[in-house]
């Protein structure tokens, strides 16, 4: 599989929004690539970037927001180049994204079942009326709800149905890669895990690969095959989800771990010291360095590179 | 010895459907006390939909029970004279979840705390209540130039729900009520305020009940824990044996479905059942329970007292004796300040 060719590829991607101020980098120079089947997560905390990459990968960053530079590659097609009618049409059918609380976004007058008939026919599937009940019954299946579901309304159902509803609608032109914004974060435990099971299964049948995009060190360690840190708009971290977690070489991985509470045992209730930092007025050097434990003179003056370790991990850290 | 505040036997219905015509329990015949004498700190955890919201607002006074009594020191709540309010409104405190809905935007921070100072009088004079107010801030972690003077919008809200502990603390009360206090700031922030609220039951006695649906953080804060499920309690004792051998099948769910940072996958291993949907006669947890007989699905089973400090309802442990209703309490009060607390 690692031989596969990717079928992301973010290169050097920058995202910029202007402010007052000057120009505020919320994506700086992220790379990463994704692999058939892979299940890639980005964590970090809340305005980290975690969202704008995902937007910037759909090419939807809005003004004052603007890509900056950078590539994004699908197979072998770069979207940069893409007219915008072709980018329309490859949302969806090509990237599919399962946005933050996309449950609460469905259209409360409409039907579930004739939600999914647009999102078909919005992209070009045109269907007999009784081939696309089939096929809407299909997709209902396949994430798990009933079929009668399709005749419901949103708030008939339970936040963990509505979930479910939306990934129907992200799989159903059979994208290559889904990505997903903190799918489960308004969910309950239990049916978090139940939507992350649908996600998981329909990915594998699907042959997609998924960028889970969220906080939970725990839901990574669950789901994830590689996991990517993000920390004020940089990638300070990737590694298989294994690596990150027995041997994290980032600080910021370490101390995002440690702050998970452990249910093993008492006293395990540990936060990151200080405040994640403003984006528009980063400390010079390592953004990370006033919250570092293991900061020095070096970290306060000279920005860490991205440097890759061993044959499937990169790290921006100057002791790593 | 008087409660402090004590639920006897509350139902709250709210209506649902069309025209409120159909009721639906949000809390069924609760019973539960706070102890003036054993200050603890108590965790209610539950999925959303399982009343815990609606044991805090009835427990600050802010709903009325549809049956059954809130007591004040012995008291109707709802039937106070002024002078009972208002020693309710100072021993009572709570903390909400969205520290942004607290504030009024157009006043400075400085409000929240000046008023409690002004109206409980708690200083004899400014520059007392002020002297105070920085004590406060900087008890829970602030540095009181950074703060005062400011507007809510320039705080964060890890700031903004830190001042909120810190108003807490310059009234001195008896009982905090911290409703889903953490769910809305960084997992970074979460140990910090968690961390403060704790401080304040450690050093000053205060009692602390910590409303969550998070087992993780309810496990590493609170001495007991009370699991509702659908209106009623599902389990209830020290937080040790509850949380490293749950005995009711939805806590063993609850619990097994918490994503752990592993290399061991064990989260997807065994297929959950389906979603609550419509509310059966017997034990409310019967559709989903994989241990399910037949007498569950017509009787609601009591309390069975597993052990000194612990109770579980479900048929399974029938053997124990059932606890009679509305004693809950009494196995939240098993548990003995023996352990020496977590360190956050």
């Amino acid at each position: 599989m690692s031989n596969a060719a990717p079928v992301l590829r973010v290169e050097g991607l920058r995202v910029a929004y202007a402010h007052a101020r000057g120009a505020v980098r919320a994506v700086d120079d992220v790379s990463f690539s994704l692999r058939p089947h892979e299940r890639f997560g980005l964590a970090g905390e809340s305005g980290s970037g975690k969202s704008t990459m995902a937007l910037a990968i759909l090419r939807m960053i809005k003004p004052p927001g603007r890509i900056e530079g950078g590539e994004v590659w699908l197979d072998d097609t770069p979207l940069s180049k893409l007219p915008p009618d072709a980018i329309r049409r490859l949302r969806l059918a090509g990237i599919a994204m399962v946005p933050q609380g996309s449950m609460n976004s469905l259209n409360p007058v409409v039907r579930i079942r004739d939600q999914i008939g647009d999102a078909l026919a919005d992209h070009g599937t045109k269907l007999p009326r009784r081939a696309l009940a089939a096929r809407v019954r299909d997709l209902l299946v396949d994430v798990g709800l009933p079929p009668e579901t399709g005749d419901k309304y949103p708030h008939e159902l339970s936040g963990g149905m509505k979930q479910r509803a939306c990934i129907a609608i992200a799989i159903c032109l059979r994208p290559k890669v889904i990505i997903a914004d903190e799918p489960t974060s308004a969910l309950d435990v239990v049916v978090q895990r139940q939507v992350m099971e649908t996600l998981g299964r329909v990915q594998m049948e699907l042959g997609a690969a998924v960028i889970l995009i969220g906080h939970d060190m725990g839901l990574m360690a669950q789901f994830v095959d590689r996991l990517g840190i993000m920390y004020a708009g940089r990638l300070v971290e990737e590694a298989p989800i294994r690596d990150i977690i027995t041997a994290p070489r980032h600080p910021y991985t370490q101390l995002l771990i440690e702050s998970l509470p452990s249910l093993e045992k008492k006293g395990g209730l540990r936060g990151i010291p200080g405040l994640a930092p403003l984006l528009r007025d980063l400390p010079p050097g390592c953004a990370f360095h006033p919250r570092c434990p293991n900061a020095e003179a070096r970290c306060r003056v000279e920005k860490p590179s991205v440097r890759t370790m061993g044959t499937d991990a990169t790290v921006a850290c100057h002791f790593a | 010895m008087t409660p402090l505040l004590e639920l006897r036997d509350v139902t709250k219905t709210f209506g649902t459907g069309i025209l409120g015509r159909e009721r639906k329990a949000a809390l069924e015949r609760f019973s539960f006390a706070i102890d003036p004498d054993r200050p603890r700190v108590t965790a209610v955890v539950g999925e959303s939909g399982s009343g815990k919201t609606t044991l805090a607002r009835l427990l600050l006074g802010l709903i009325l029970p549809t049956a059954g009594q809130v007591l004040f020191r012995g008291k109707d709540l709802h039937g106070l004279n002024a002078a009972g309010r208002r020693e309710f409104r100072h021993h009572v405190q709570a903390i909400f979840q969205d520290p942004y809905e607290v504030y009024n935007p157009f006043y400075r921070v400085d409000h929240v705390l000046t008023t409690p100072v002004r109206k409980f009088r708690l200083a004899q004079s400014k520059s007392e209540g002020h002297a105070r107010i920085e004590e406060a801030l900087r008890a829970v972690g602030l540095q009181p130039g950074e703060i005062l003077g400011r507007y809510p919008h320039q705080l964060s809200g890890g700031q903004r729900q830190r001042i909120m502990v810190a108003r807490a603390l310059l009234l001195r009360p008896r009982l905090i009520v911290a409703d889903e206090p953490v769910s809305m700031v960084d997992a970074s922030l979460r140990a910090t305020i968690l961390g403060s609220l704790r401080k304040l039951h450690e050093e000053l006695g205060i009692s602390i009940l910590y409303i969550t649906h998070d087992l993780a953080t309810a496990y590493q804060v609170a001495d007991s824990i009370l699991v509702l499920y659908r209106a009623t309690v599902a389990e209830a004792g020290d937080v040790e044996p509850v949380v490293q051998s749950p005995q009711h099948p939805y806590t063993q769910l609850l619990i097994g479905s918490i994503p752990r940072v592993s290399t061991v996958r064990d989260w997807a291993a065994e297929p959950v059942q389906g979603e609550r949907d419509s509310i059966a006669t017997g034990c409310r947890f019967a559709d989903r329970c994989p241990s399910v007989m037949p007498r569950c699905r017509t009787a609601v089973p009591p309390l069975f007292q597993t052990a000194p400090n612990r109770a579980a309802a479900c048929f399974l442990y029938d053997s124990a004796p059932a606890l009679p209703a509305g004693k809950v309490a009494a196995v939240l009060a098993a548990v003995q300040a023996k352990e020496p607390s977590a360190a956050v």
